[in-house]
């Protein structure tokens, strides 16, 4: 059976240029970048090579900028904790909502040591509450980190408007640009953002390496305390090969986030969408359907559960995912469609597909085909159906 | 992803016994859409043997509590209700093969079903929907009460506030709970079973002195001391003589004026209503 992978928001296979990039520095050039010695530049060059693709990828003025980690997650982490042991007399954070938990659990976290949290919300559509945020802010904001689109709805968030008001009020801003990469072109040097995060295998590098923006003179501590590496920003012996693909990556991920692959992706994506929605009843999509990237759609199907479509999904080799609470550790549906205001009903039937460039309209009408009926069965079998249209 | 055994996927795919029997005898129903898993239960039962001569379901859920639900019918089909309502959790997931931890509590739902069903058919057949006692729920997010949460405990051999909210989802979304769920645990665990049912039958004199000072100490605990905790004080055990018990004030109970009042007017009638009318406290 043929793999039809609509589920690239969690992640992505690793590219052949990728792979074909980093495989030397397995088992060739295997020197440690700090060493002295000519097989040691080589992996230092390298290195300082991935930093600048990584630099034209989001629009940085300097590589320096870029420090490299092993996740995203890392990212996050090194993020908020370096703004508020920055500004110790701050003790006020802003976030929103619907952040990823490598996100909301340091705030949760900071949170029991004293610090006031707002946690900004979103409406019906999930679109930023603008005015709820603006109240919030104040002098006393150490930091506002904010994610730039959402990895369930694909929503994207205004971060050039959030990020200077929170300048304006002298807070850092920091944003989770994960889900961002490679969507849409970036270009973090014309714009008031001190921090952003970003993970390989998001686009196309392995899993296991990130990397974090940090904007010239922006005040920072490190999180990983030990050697010299990252110009002490970052202490542990750098992920060379891994470092190389992420270098890689970010290359091809510049050149997709400004050609025509984009538009061709939305296209096939809004495909999917109407016809989702036309065809199944008591569905509905979640997310503002104007502000959003090119690669995502998330609906949700009434009274039934999301881990049993997509378990009936994989008799077809298709890959989605749920915000169902069933599919995760966690026992409740998703924080985002909650803080969305989606009804129970709704909540736990929720479906994400998320393209990527190779998508084809062959496999998007593959679901058409297939997940009405799956709805339909669900419901047969669902003691609620008799509330369904 | 779930390692589901190919059990639990023959039953998800292919349900067996979907839908409500015509008529039924005994409607049992459990779960909200609020909660992410509901499950209604319905049989045709002989009245005169009180065999399940029919049970057919209709579940919203995940593919385990789907399977949980069909393998259910399958296991009461044919049972008279009473061997039925023996069936435990466990029961149902060792039909399944086994079920993932974190799934255990859709085996948990096919078990209350099948409580409320049997509740329903006593009661003549009215639908019964599966009800937590609602003065002692402990998880607020769930509906989930301290007797469900000790049941689940015994019945699974739990030791973790982990495994109990896989169990019985308690604690699995606020998380406030998960303190008062660590209490529940080491009470349980602490004294695996109670010696209200240990020894119900024994009259306290019967009981030899280790077994007296382990009821006597238990009754402290859990009715006694949190009591005068509040106040800033405690009581301790100090000996027992056949039917008498003395005990030491301690704390801001030492010094208390109402101290007398304290040892016959509170300790002493907890202690005679919880264990003997004959016992007789007094100071050490």
């Amino acid at each position: 059976m043929k793999l039809i992978y609509l589920d690239n928001n969690a992640t992505t296979p690793v590219l052949p240029e990728v792979f074909e990039a980093m495989q030397p520095y397995f088992m060739e050039k295997y020197g440690n970048a700090s060493s002295m010695y000519p097989l040691a530049a080589e992996s230092h060059r390298a290195m300082e090579k991935a930093r600048e693709q990584v630099a034209g990828l989001i629009g940085a003025a300097h590589a320096d900028e870029i420090i490299f980690t092993s996740c995203a997650t890392e990212s996050d982490n090194t993020a908020i904790f370096s703004a508020v042991r920055s500004f110790p007399q701050k003790k006020h954070i802003i976030t929103s909502a619907v952040e990823h938990p490598a996100i909301m659990h340091p705030y949760q976290y900071l949170e029991t040591q004293g610090y006031k949290v707002d946690y900004i919300g979103v409406d019906a559509q999930g679109r930023f509450n603008m005015e709820q945020y603006k109240a919030a802010l104040d002098d006393n904001t150490a930091l506002v980190s904010v994610m730039w689109a959402n990895s369930e709805t694909g929503t994207l968030f205004p971060i050039p408007e959030i990020a200077a008001l929170a300048k304006a009020h002298g807070a850092l801003f920091h944003t989770d640009a994960v889900q961002v990469i490679g969507k849409m072109p970036l270009d973090v040097k014309s714009l008031p953002i001190d921090m952003l995060s970003l993970s390989g295998h998001k686009f196309n590098a392995p899993k296991g390496v990130g990397a974090l923006y940090v904007k010239r003179a922006t005040r920072f501590t490190g999180y990983l305390m030990g050697g010299h590496q990252e110009r002490t920003r970052r202490g542990g012996t750098e992920n060379v090969p891994y470092i190389v693909a992420l270098g890689k990556a970010a290359e091809l991920a510049q050149k997709r986030a400004s050609g025509s692959a984009l538009s061709k992706m939305a296209a096939l994506r809004d495909r999917l969408q109407e016809g989702l929605l036309k065809a199944i009843p008591d569905s509905k999509l979640n997310g503002d359907p104007e502000h959003r990237v090119p690669n995502t759609v998330n609906i949700s199907f009434g009274y039934v559960e999301g881990e049993a479509i997509l378990m009936h999904l994989n008799e077809y080799g298709i890959c989605a995912s749920s915000g169902s609470a069933c599919t995760s550790g966690s026992l409740e549906p998703s924080h985002v469609l909650r803080a969305m205001g989606v009804d129970f009903k709704f909540a736990h039937g929720s479906v994400r597909f998320s393209l990527s460039e190779s998508t084809t309209q062959e496999e998007v009408d593959k679901v058409l085909e297939v997940l009405p009926g799956i709805i339909e069965n669900l419901r047969k079998i669902s003691p609620f159906s008799r509330f369904a249209k | 992803m779930w390692d589901y055994t190919d059990k639990v996927m023959d039953h998800f795919r292919h349900p067996r016994n979907v839908g409500a029997v015509e008529n039924a005898d005994a409607t049992g129903q459990v779960g909200s859409l609020v909660c992410g898993d509901a499950l209604k239960l319905t049989l045709k039962i002989n009245k005169e043997t009180e065999v399940i001569e029919d049970a057919k379901f209709e579940t919203f859920g995940c593919a385990s509590a789907i399977a949980s639900s069909s393998v259910l019918t399958e296991m009461i089909k044919g049972k008279t209700l009473s061997d039925a309502a023996k069936i435990t959790n466990q029961d149902i997931a060792d039909e399944l093969g086994s079920l993932p931890a974190e799934k255990m509590h859709c085996s948990v739902m096919g078990m209350e079903a099948l409580e409320a069903a049997v509740q329903s058919y006593r009661q003549g057949g009215k639908p019964v929907v599966f009800e937590q006692e609602a003065e002692k729920i402990v998880c607020h997010c769930f509906n989930v009460s301290e007797e469900a949460i000790i049941k689940a405990i015994r019945t699974n051999h739990l030791t973790s506030v982990e495994e109990v909210t896989f169990y019985t989802k308690a604690g699995g979304a606020c998380g406030k709970c998960k303190g008062e769920i660590q209490k529940i645990l080491d009470k349980v665990n602490s004294c695996a079973v109670p010696a209200t049912e240990q020894n119900a039958d024994k009259k306290f004199a019967d009981l030899t002195i280790v077994e007296k000072i382990k009821r006597l100490e238990q009754v402290l605990e859990e009715d006694v001391r949190p009591q005068l905790n509040m106040d800033g004080g405690s009581v301790e055990l100090v000996d027992v003589n056949g039917l008498n018990v003395k005990v030491r004030l301690v704390g801001m109970c030492s010094g208390c004026l109402a101290a007398d009042a304290t040892l016959k007017g509170f300790i002493e009638r907890v202690l005679k209503e919880k264990i003997d009318p004959a016992i007789t406290v007094e100071k050490a």
